[in-house]
């Protein structure tokens, strides 16, 4: 073995962060290539995405690699597990902006607009009629006639069925913790299979909301002023979170075929398990705030 | 086992050829190309302020046109806070911590050599819409809306660049909360690490809980502009007095970013200096734990005029002047422990006291700024432009030079040359008051910042401020030009470096070597 593992393990040297650098230079510049109208933008972009998705089995697969060879000691296992801690912490900030957006619209913007406290003449003068109400698109009713999205059926259902990963990834836990390889590949594979799930019932859900009134949808999108704006950028960036939260599963449930988790090894299932209980906890708050009151 | 790996460790000095920086994990390395970087973005963004000091140096319009005065306001701002301050302490950081702390390296080296090269790449989206034909981004670094929808082709560039910043600082800050929470030498407490350490940590927490917000602010302006959101339009239910709410939740943070690794270097330098231990230190590392708390509850205070309902300005005004009371505890432990120290003045040191006078002068005119009805009167002039400046000129970039100086025989193995580096902070230390000090008197007197014309009667005043900032930036090129030749050569540094060092940095030999701390120190 080249390093011991009583030692806190330095890598000389990686070609991957630069790769990665690289990739998100031609993802990047070709989005803003696209929104500019460029026809190359898009070609850019694949370039991007496709080193992105090199750097990403290359850098992931030699850290695979150096914890399976038990290169990793006990140090360099917390320094992992503080490291995501603290980023899925930057994530709840991430997310906390676009609460704040919409308790702001809710409890000041739109009280304000229909004349609340000092606010008098800016409804009297600029938007005469409109009075606060949720949901709402706004005085200029910005993106027409809409439908709200209530929160029983669909967004009841796809909250049961996080939780119910929750509790199925917390069995798949402690079967890791307890050694027991058939309970884990089972609650594993149950949980990633819910994510899915969830995922697949969010894009129906999201196809309702866009179609036409007329033809039995909502006419609820993106553009539908501000209660399409936060609906659709909360549920939306969660639900990128929970694709990439079930691909994360299903790595680690091929990596746990391959018998890679250990009781007291397995910090990649870990690290995985708190993500996906991050994204259900986001998933309350936006059930309670954005669907429900 | 340990013995083949020691064998190992030694053959991997320093790698050689593109691929030492390309590829780097070792702190020292990627603390040179932040150190680097940081110092390229300086002058890229001390040319733009060279620029708008020229349009300014008299009344009328003389060189640039006000569009292109506009970009040079906002970009000038961008490549200061995010390409040159920020880098340069992430650079400090990564060369110090470590050794301050006994640690062999940073915790997570490859996710590190991530942090600095997405700067690379997000400065160049920025720096390349300067070649765009409508122009580099204009709105001011703010990017209030809805003016800043108005950029053209470089807003999408623009939100683009803030990101992959707010992933680079995201991920250097994880770095180094789990370095100092993980990788300290046996016996290195937490009350017993050195203040640099202990900022630094309150700073990487500000970091991990305010860029994103940052990233979430400049995502909707995206969508809005983009995606037909509404998050800022009134129109549609929105607000763009929203954008300044998220955006100041981040904004005011990062003030702090900016200044607590500033206020751990004069911390390290002072009691160096003083050859006295520093006055209390547990107050300064609860103090600097305050402002941080502090700066996540005061952020209105950017826009007392926009129109808040009267609590808010009562809130945010009185939060604000709380933020005195931390600040002065430091200020009083820095003149505490320089009291009746046996002080001499190395560059570093006269750095480090023109930081506490200097800075001192910033922070009262904050306190002004942050009177509610006072800020009426103040409120976007050139008196808070003489603020911001008097807290990031000699405040930040003091301390960042001044740990430079500091640190810099510990890096390279040599002294720098301290006849050339006295001139240039007496240069530097003077033309920086020359520069910023008139703007106190035309900004009372009413004059607005980001306009490229002014009233006649502000003619005098400004031109002083102008030849003070061409002094002040020509000065700094001196500054290139002693770092460039204590690379080179010069007096052999010893391992102590200073006479009243103190500190497991100053235990290694300089040079320090590529690799350091591969067996835990003893912590005294």
């Amino acid at each position: 073995m080249e390093h011991s593992s009583d030692r806190y393990y330095i890598p000389h040297g990686s070609p991957w962060p630069i790769v990665g650098s690289v990739a998100l230079l031609f993802l990047m510049a070709g989005f803003a290539a696209t929104l500019n109208g460029s026809g190359i933008g898009k070609i850019s972009m694949l370039i991007g995405a496709g080193i992105l998705l090199f750097m990403l089995f290359g850098w992931f697969g030699i850290v695979i690699k150096e914890s399976v060879d038990g290169i990793y000691n006990q140090q360099v296992d917390r320094s992992f597990r503080m490291g995501m801690a603290w980023f899925i912490a930057s994530e709840v900030m991430f997310f906390a902006a676009f609460f704040g957006a919409l308790f702001y619209a809710r409890q000041l913007a739109l009280p304000w607009l229909g004349g609340d406290g000092n606010n008098f003449f800016t409804n009297f003068l600029l938007w005469p009629g409109f009075e606060n109400a949720w949901p709402s698109n706004g005085p200029a009713e910005i993106g027409g006639e809409y439908k709200a999205m209530g929160p029983w059926g669909l967004p009841a259902l796809n909250t049961a069925i996080l939780l119910s990963s929750g509790v199925t990834i917390t069995i798949a836990h402690h079967a890791v913790k307890a050694g027991n390889r058939k309970m884990l590949v089972a609650f594993l594979g149950l949980t990633w299979i819910l994510g899915l799930l969830f995922v697949g019932l969010q894009a129906t859900e999201y196809m309702h909301a866009y179609h036409d009134i007329e033809h039995g949808g909502l006419s609820l999108r993106l553009s539908s002023g501000i209660y399409g704006s936060t609906f659709f950028m909360l549920t939306g960036f969660h639900g990128l979170h929970v694709t990439l939260g079930a691909i994360m599963l299903i790595v680690i449930w091929f990596r746990t075929l391959k018998g890679h988790f250990s009781p007291e090894n397995h910090f990649g299932f870990e690290a995985v398990a708190w993500y996906w209980h991050f994204v259900d906890v986001v998933w309350l708050g936006l059930f309670i705030f954005v669907y429900w009151l | 086992m340990s013995h083949t790996a020691d064998a190992h460790h030694d053959h991997h000095a320093a790698p050689s050829g593109f691929k030492r920086w390309l590829f780097a994990t070792n702190h020292k390395d990627i603390g040179t190309m932040y150190l680097v970087f940081a110092l390229v973005m300086f002058f890229v963004g001390g040319t733009m302020a060279m620029i708008i000091r020229a349009e300014l140096f008299q009344p009328g319009l003389q060189f640039v046109d006000p569009g292109f005065f506009n970009q040079m306001t906002t970009m000038h701002a961008l490549m200061m806070i995010f390409g040159g301050v920020m880098p340069a302490f992430v650079g400090l950081a990564n060369w110090m911590v470590p050794l301050m702390v006994g640690a062999p390296d940073m915790a997570l080296p490859r996710m590190n050599n991530w942090s600095f090269w997405l700067l690379p790449v997000a400065f160049s989206l920025l720096l390349s819409t300067l070649f765009f034909a409508g122009g580099a981004p204009a709105g001011g670094w703010t990017m209030y809306p809805p003016l800043v929808l108005q950029t053209g082709n470089a807003f999408p560039f623009l939100i683009f660049s803030v990101h992959l910043m707010g992933m680079s600082s995201i991920m250097g800050a994880i770095n180094i909360v789990v370095t100092i929470m993980n990788m300290r030498a046996p016996g290195m407490g937490l009350l017993k690490m050195p203040l640099f350490v202990w900022t630094w940590l309150i700073t990487a927490y500000l970091l991990i809980l305010a860029m994103p917000v940052l990233a979430g602010a400049v995502t909707m302006l995206l969508t809005d502009e983009y995606f037909g959101t509404s998050f800022f339009n009134a129109g549609g239910g929105g607000d763009p007095l929203m954008f300044q709410h998220v955006f100041w939740f981040f904004g005011h943070p990062e003030v702090y970013i900016m200044i607590l690794p500033a206020f751990g270097i004069v911390s390290q330098i002072i009691p160096t200096f003083a050859r006295k231990p520093l006055f209390g230190y547990e107050s300064m590392v609860y103090a600097t734990a305050s402002i941080a708390f502090l700066s996540f509850i005061v952020w209105a205070h950017h826009m007392f005029t926009v129109g808040m309902p009267l609590s808010g300005q009562l809130f945010f005004m009185f939060s604000t002047m709380l933020i005195a009371v931390p600040t002065g505890v430091k200020v009083f432990n820095w003149m505490a422990t320089m009291w009746r120290g046996s002080m001499t003045f190395e560059t570093p040191m006269l750095f480090a006291v023109a930081f506490v006078f200097l800075f001192s002068i910033g922070g009262f005119s904050g306190l002004m700024l942050g009177i509610t009805p006072a800020d009426f009167q103040y409120h976007d002039t050139y008196f808070v432009v003489a603020h911001f400046h008097y807290v990031l000129v000699p405040g930040a970039i003091f301390g960042i030079m001044g740990g430079v100086y500091f640190w810099m025989p510990k890096w390279t193995g040599h002294m720098y040359n301290e006849k050339l580096a006295k001139i240039h902070f007496w240069l530097s230390a003077i033309f920086v008051n020359v520069t910023f000090f008139p703007q106190h008197f035309v900004g009372l007197a009413g004059m607005p910042r980001r306009i490229p014309d002014y009233a006649t009667q502000f003619a005098d005043f400004n031109m002083v401020s102008s030849i003070g900032a061409f002094v002040f930036g020509v000065s700094q090129l001196l500054f290139v030009y002693i770092i460039w030749s204590c690379v080179r050569g010069g007096e052999k540094a010893t391992t102590a470096v200073w006479e009243g060092s103190h500190g497991l940095e100053w235990t290694v030999p300089s040079p320090a070597p590529h690799h350091t701390f591969e067996v835990a120190p003893e912590v005294p």
